[in-house]
């Protein structure tokens, strides 16, 4: 497959050019040519195809679809809800993101049990779904800019509390979301890491993600995401669609206005 | 981890009716509201226990909420915790500072141990690459803490074992077994302290970076 082909040319070029600082600059040539390669094609196509399927597809005990959910621009909108979620919503009375509204609307219109959808683990049965759907309703999106609201005080609160998470640090090794993503022009190994405590610029950070991950052949949502920033901070476990992943996503989505979405990306 | 937390909103609710109208809720109520949320969307993941972030010591509280007003500790603050985090430096049991720099070379490589996918009785890393440069053959490093490279012979380090090098070679011991004893809210993880790594462990990263046979000071 062309994606193994790629890794396989990259890891052999890092693997010869090691030592002097000559060959330092060569490799991090070779990796942006490695990436330029990549967004050549992107199989979160394929997952887009799919969750458009699923938003027109009945199904369910309801044996209904999705194209009456209220993503916040009102039933059956899709274009340009996605850069301003997460946001308020008055029928559940909650702040919501992209996913925790999809598993709102899968319970009301189409009969699936809520509870259930959200401790599906990633990557299986209706979780995957999910993403297949985020992925597809955040493309509708691409190249728009990211416009949340703070009109409301629970969005103001949750802002709030998202900051509060952004710099909690814990767990066995004080990392908090801050020790990575605090200051401009870091890098965890070649990684280069982006400033998250402002908009890090278009298609950086949280313009990136639904974003289809070539090292492991996942589609990662946003919940995946951080879910996985927390796993590396030590953190115990976040659960799908929490209070605290949401507001994350405010006090992150708020941060990135005017940022252009590039979602879905491609990643290593 | 319950979805929709009632008590949650309650909570939100009052700690904005307590606040009046005119403006938002107080720092305090913000914080008691965090610290709810936490509680309700956090769980257990196998090893890994809620109780690492709900019960965290004083040093990560104080920097916290230093970080979210934007502002630093205040200097008799920061000492104090300092203070703290120096008496809980555990100093080699045997006297002996440096183990073997090609041990600790791997562990400075390894980053793994302690999420909850890693198998609790596996041994940990130390993470050190992620964020430090350290050897100069090693050019997959991370940019979040100075480099390290030639760490031992940019401070004069030619014999570990003389008297000379011991400020050195004890601060070094130091920083890696509890590094929030130097810089209060230091970014650095407290490796011994927290129990990251061993004695041993620390001994072998001690090495590294002092040893002048080692590639560090090369």
């Amino acid at each position: 497959m062309k994606w193994t082909h790629v890794l396989c040319t990259t890891a052999l070029g890092l693997a010869v050019s090691a030592p002097t600082a000559w060959a330092q600059k060569t490799a991090s040539q070779g990796i942006d040519e490695y990436r330029a390669m990549l967004a050549d094609g992107n199989p979160a196509e394929l997952f887009e195809a799919k969750g458009e399927d699923l938003w027109k597809q009945k199904r369910g005990p309801k044996n209904a679809t999705l194209e009456q959910c209220d993503l916040g621009k009102g039933p059956g909108v899709v274009k340009g809800a996605f850069v301003e979620l997460p946001r308020y919503f008055a029928d559940t009375g909650r702040v919501q993101d992209l996913e925790s509204r999809l598993v709102t609307c899968m319970s009301v219109l189409q009969g699936f049990n809520e509870a259930e959808l959200i401790k599906t683990p990633f990557g299986r049965g209706e979780m995957a779904n999910i993403t297949a759907l985020a992925t597809w309703i955040s493309g509708e999106s691409r190249g728009m800019r990211f416009n949340l609201s703070q009109a409301h005080d629970k969005e103001k609160t949750f802002y709030e509390v998202g900051k509060r998470l952004f710099f909690q640090r814990g767990g066995t090794h004080d990392f908090s979301c801050a020790s990575c993503h605090g200051e401009e022009g870091k890098r965890i190994r070649l990684q280069d890491l982006p400033i998250l405590t402002k908009s890090p610029g278009d298609g950086v950070g949280f313009a990136a993600w639904p974003a289809y991950r070539v090292s492991n052949g996942q589609m990662w949502s946003m919940q995946l995401r951080l879910n996985d920033c927390y796993r590396q901070q030590r953190f115990p476990y976040p659960g799908f669609a929490s209070d605290a992943t949401v507001a994350l996503g405010v006090y992150l989505g708020v941060n990135a206005k005017g940022a252009a979405s590039i979602a879905p990306a491609i990643k290593r | 981890m319950k979805q929709p937390s009632k008590s949650v909103f309650a909570a939100m609710a009052m700690s904005v009716l307590l606040a009046g109208c005119a403006q938002g809720p107080s720092v305090a109520e913000l914080n008691a509201l965090t610290e709810q949320i936490v509680k309700a969307s956090f769980r257990d993941q196998g090893h890994v226990k809620i109780e690492r972030i709900t019960a965290t010591d004083e040093t990560n509280r104080l920097c916290s909420e230093a970080d979210v007003s934007g502002k630093p500790l205040a200097e008799a603050v920061a000492k104090r915790i300092e203070a703290a985090n120096l008496q809980t430096i555990k100093w080699p049991s045997d006297g002996k500072f440096l183990g073997d720099w090609k041990q600790g070379e791997a562990i400075a490589q390894s980053g793994r141990g302690l999420t909850w996918t890693d198998q609790p009785g596996d041994a940990n890393g130390g993470n050190c690459y992620n964020c430090h440069q350290i050897s100069q053959e090693e050019i997959s490093y991370g940019t979040i803490g100075p480099s390290l490279y030639n760490y031992g012979k940019i401070r004069g380090v030619t014999d570990p074992n003389s008297a000379a090098a011991k400020p050195i070679v004890e601060y070094t011991w130091g920083k890696i077994w509890n590094s929030k004893a130097y810089n209060a809210c230091s970014n650095m993880p407290r490796a011994g302290h927290s129990g990251i790594l061993t004695e041993a462990q620390v001994r072998h990263i001690v090495a590294l970076l002092l040893d002048p046979k080692s590639p560090v000071n090369k």
